[in-house]
């Protein structure tokens, strides 16, 4: 196709479906990166939830692979599309997030003391995990408005604002894992976006002081604001425990799984995920299940595509030919990278507890879908880049 | 303008590559220290990993290896193993009251033979061993029965039959205060390093052989090992771990001379001991202890009541093995050490004639000889034959004793008085060979009522006063001067054998030290011990007189106090030339030497050496000795 272009081709042929998906503008490091995830992850699920559903070995894994390819078709979709028009309906989209994370307190679904979830035919959705890339683009569109008045306190005091006002209401769902990553997203838009040193430290200070509050000071008054099991997953991680309820026993079956893994993995001789020692297997700790059954290699692969993808979304962010461009992508690189890290570091013990899935490897339709959608938002801004009419050079695909 | 940005200005462009190169530095950091952790748990501590995933996932049950058997010296088994089927209820998984519960209570009645009413009473929660446990209906169900409970094991919820494996002793009584019993290792016992890699629940030997040679009867236990899931279920068996019989025991008992010596021992009925021992190697050929006790008692629980009665002072405390653990005086029988001491130390020679007045008196106090008899002019093998206390009186106030030693003293601890023999049972006595120093300190904390005196010594000399021994002490004095002068160290085992029979290992024990004899001593000893039994004047020539075999020995006849009955002693030699069996028997309140002990160790003496027992041989009256 690129040599076509270069040539002067009199006959003007169709596009071809390939074209017209607009597939050779796609940055193809990060299509291949999200699509050999979320192919790892169907095969790991293939072959490690078997005995999980009496009868149904390939519950998990035909589900997860169904959800791949929705959400590769989602991402195709999206990267096609001018995400610049986002900026215009921002105030709309912000609104349609808040008032999705509203519509749970009121019909969502409860599991275990929390609501997350609205109940859809075939599909339970939860728009916590959309709220993270709506808030990207809303928060980008905010955040370039203002751009003249950068020092200005009040900008980032709105943005923050902004950005903190959907993180509180998820909090208070309660689901302390998304509304980090909400919050994450913020300050990294913030950040990328040019507001002043001194601002970020301020805000910094605030949340420290926020922090205290809440996980020293409040509670010694009486006032718990984080719930008992969310206190305990966060102090727990420091000292493990034997008692199966706890989080700390859930972190030493994982480091046990991941440790039991050595070099290559025990394969098919995988004992603490077959045997269901590892909790939560097919979702929060499913890098567990990877390190146990294909060792350091397998787990080091995974941890490798990761740094891929982000060094691509770094590298996309510096390229785009749009501020706006930038820090959309810097958003989604951010929520990525701190969904990763947080994810990753509680199977290997660094990190509390905190139910935030691994994108692309974790099952679940919501999570699979909106990590494919941030992808496919991150192709746009490769593609609008390719697309960009100026000099010549940009008409072939940076490679 | 606002739907397409120009390019950044310079400055914009640069700020953001800063930031950019932040996040980017961070990003780096992060999944750096994702690989390293990575990298320590699976590369560096793997192996720790995998065995806490094995030791997750595989339960073992611990399967109880069958301990080692006891043999005699012929092979014949002494002590084997049986299983018991042990009928538990659990009365927590029982039915739930009501005519389900009934019928079960009623069945159970049937089969156990207990009556209904008690049965409910006993098969309450509260009666259980441990919170949720079981109730020990029967300790040895007769096997229809146990087939009974199986077949309808679906009428019975919460009834087991439980497959034991304990302790069997085909001969019944034999040679029961060696064995010892067989318990759970205590928690004490699992911080010792003789109990390495034992858990609680395991067998080990408690005492007697049992204890001594735990190591190689005890065998290893194995396992079955099953593979489980988080919640406990089991996912499929692995490969099982066959548990280790124990290792044979070969004892130097001769059953059939253990037995001889038990029964003309118990025929007495009074408390008494005998050792029969090979004095060339310390081997024991049969040693015993009365009154005794049946030593399956400790395959089941023992109850308080019985364990008193085992070991209460008004039923001669059956437990104790006196032959190791009494503490006698020993009477005549040591005056093979006064007189060793006296020839040894210069103070008579064999020949040396000393006037036997019939008393000798010190002070104030008058010491007599026994049937206050007068042997007139006689020399060391004299006063040997009959006994005569006056002579070795008159020895043991020559003797000097002070401080913490004495010439008969020195020799008596040469001997292997006052200390343990070494022989493979725990629990031996060491005895006492009263000194000055000793008697003073006591008298020093008012302990006593007199420090040391001359009279001490005099009653010393003849075995009476404070000297404390055991058949065993003596048996191995008297294997001296038999061999030679070699102070063996007695055992009860040969060897240790494989279940084939095949030996494993000797038990050669090294002798404790050698008594060099000057020239004419051990002669002129063994002259009087022969001379005793074999002259008719000597004290014991009326039961062992005319004898095939030629024997040497020494009667004892201890007092004990006013008002108890005098404790009879002897030791014997056989064949007096040339010793291979050395027999030492007392018995309290057995009266004179030669009433008691001494047939005992005739009947011994006479199934060692297959000799026909003659009845009239035992002659117990008209005969006065010591």
């Amino acid at each position: 196709m690129e040599a076509r272009r270069g040539r002067i081709d009199l006959t003007p042929d169709r596009p071809s479906f390939a074209e017209r998906l607009r597939l050779s503008y796609m940055d193809p490091w990060m299509l291949t990166t999200a699509i050999v995830l979320i192919a790892f992850s169907v095969f790991t699920l293939g072959s490690a939830t078997q005995d999980d559903i009496p009868g149904q070995p390939l519950y998990f894994t035909f589900r997860q692979a169904l959800y791949g390819l929705i959400g590769i078709a989602v991402m195709i979709a999206v990267a096609r599309f001018d995400y610049t028009r986002l900026r215009e309906v921002r105030i709309g989209l912000y609104s349609l997030m808040i008032g999705s994370i509203l519509m749970v307190f009121l019909f969502g679904a409860a599991a275990r003391g929390s609501r997350r979830w609205i109940e859809l035919p075939y599909f339970r959705f939860q728009p916590s995990e959309l709220a993270k890339v709506i808030l990207i683009v809303a928060l980008a569109g905010f955040a370039i408005e203002m751009t003249r008045r950068m020092d200005d306190p009040r900008r980032t005091i709105r943005l923050v604002l902004l950005g903190f006002f959907p993180a509180v209401l998820v909090f208070l769902q309660p689901d302390l894992g998304t509304a980090i990553v909400l919050g994450f997203i913020t300050l990294t838009i913030l950040f990328l976006s040019g507001t002043p040193w001194k601002h970020l430290v301020a805000i910094g200070g605030v949340i420290l002081a926020l922090g205290a509050l809440v996980l020293v000071a409040a509670p010694a008054v009486g006032v718990p604001v984080l719930r008992a099991y969310q206190q305990e997953r966060l102090t727990s991680f420091l000292s493990p425990s034997a008692n199966p309820a706890d989080a700390g026993y859930q972190v030493n079956q994982a480091l046990i799984a991941i440790g039991s893994g050595g070099k290559t993995g025990r394969g098919e001789d995988s004992t603490q995920a077959d045997l269901r020692f590892l909790p939560e297997r097919h979702t929060d700790f499913i890098f567990a299940v990877i390190g146990e059954r294909f060792g350091f290699l397998g787990a080091g692969f995974v941890i490798c595509l990761y740094a891929l993808l982000i060094w691509r979304a770094l590298r996309l962010l510096i390229q785009s030919k749009n501020f706006y461009g930038t820090l959309v992508v810097g958003g989604i690189a951010a929520m990525l990278l701190f969904q990763v890290f947080v994810n990753i570091g509680m199977n290997l013990g660094l990190m509390p507890v905190t139910g935030i899935t691994l994108p692309l490897m974790s099952y679940g339709g919501s999570s699979v879908l909106v990590t494919f959608l941030a992808i496919g938002l991150m192709q746009a801004v490769h593609v609008q880049m390719r697309l960009e009419p100026g000099d010549g050079a940009n008409n072939t695909p940076l490679r | 303008m606002y739907m397409r940005e120009p390019g950044r200005s310079e400055a914009e462009q640069s700020r953001l590559a800063v930031r950019v190169a932040v996040f980017a530095g961070l990003a780096v950091v992060l999944f750096a220290v994702g690989v390293l952790r990575l990298w320590q748990l699976e590369i560096l501590n793997g192996d720790d990993y995998l065995q806490q995933a094995n030791d997750n996932r595989i339960a073992e049950i611990r399967v109880q290896p069958p301990r080692g058997k006891v043999v005699d010296r012929d092979g014949k088994i002494l002590v084997s193993n049986r299983t018991r089927n042990e009928l538990r209820v659990t009365p927590v998984e029982l039915p739930p009251p009501g005519p389900e519960l009934k019928a079960e209570i009623r069945s159970l009645s049937q089969v156990t033979g207990i009556r209904y009413l008690d049965l409910k009473k006993k098969l309450k929660p509260e009666n259980a061993d441990v919170p949720g446990g079981a109730v020990i209906l029967s300790q040895d169900l007769g096997l229809e029965k146990v087939f009974y409970l199986r077949e309808n094991r679906d009428r019975f919820p919460g009834v087991d039959v439980e497959r034991v494996f304990v302790r069997d002793y085909p001969r019944g009584y034999l040679a029961a205060h060696l064995f010892g019993n067989v318990g759970e290792v205590t928690a004490e016992q699992l911080e010792l390093p003789r109990y390495r890699g034992l858990r609680q629940g395991d067998l080990v030997g408690q005492s007697g052989i049992e204890y001594e040679y735990d190591r190689f009867l005890r065998g290893a236990p194995g396992a079955t090992r099953i593979q489980v899931d988080s919640l406990g279920n089991t996912r499929g068996t692995l490969a099982d771990k066959p548990a280790t019989a124990g290792q044979n025991v070969r004892l130097t008992i001769d059953s059939d001379l253990q037995a001889t010596g038990e029964a003309a021992l118990s025929s007495f009925g009074l408390p008494g001991a005998f050792v029969a021992m090979d004095p060339r190697t310390g081997e024991i050929l049969a040693m015993g202890s009365t009154p005794t006790f049946d030593p399956a008692i400790f395959t089941r629980p023992i109850t308080e009541s019985q364990y008193r009665q085992l070991t209460a002072k008004q039923n001669d405390a059956p437990l104790a093995n006196r032959a190791i653990q009494g503490l006698y005086p020993p009477a005549s029988t040591f005056k093979l050490i006064t007189a060793t001491a006296a020839l040894e130390e210069g103070l008579i020679t064999p020949q040396t004639v000393v006037e036997d007045t019939g008393e000798l008196t010190i002070d104030t106090i008058s010491f007599k000889n026994a049937g206050d008899r007068v042997y007139g002019p006689i020399d060391m093998v004299d006063a040997l034959r009959v006994s005569s206390d006056v002579y070795f009186y008159k020895l043991g106030l020559e003797a000097g004793a002070s401080g913490d030693g004495g010439q008969i003293q020195d020799w008596a601890k040469l001997y292997g008085l006052g200390e343990t023999t070494g022989i493979d049972l725990p629990a031996e006595t060491e005895g006492l060979v009263p000194n000055p120093k000793w008697r003073n300190q006591l008298f020093s904390e008012a302990l006593t009522d007199r420090p040391w005196t001359d009279g001490d010594n005099v009653n010393l000399s003849v075995g009476q006063g404070d000297m404390q021994t055991n058949p065993l002490q003596m048996a191995v004095a008297y294997s001296a001067v038999a061999n030679g002068g070699t102070v063996v160290t007695p055992h009860l085992a040969q060897s240790i054998e494989t279940v084939t029979g095949e030996t494993i290992e000797e038990v050669l024990p090294a002798a404790k030290r050698q008594i060099e004899f000057s020239p004419g001593t051990r002669e002129t000893l063994l002259d009087g011990f022969e001379q005793a039994l074999q002259k008719p004047t000597g004290t014991a020539y009326q039961v062992f007189g005319n004898w095939k075999v030629p024997v040497a020995g020494k009667t004892g006849t201890a007092e004990r106090g006013t008002d108890v009955p005098d404790q009879s002693w002897f030791a014997a030699m056989a064949p007096a030339g040339n010793p291979e069996i050395v027999v030492v028997a007392t018995i309290e309140r057995g009266g004179f030497g030669a009433d008691a002990a001494a047939p005992v160790v005739a009947r011994i003496l006479e199934a060692y050496f297959e000799i026909p027992q003659v009845p009239s041989a035992v002659g117990r009256s008209g005969a006065v000795s010591d």
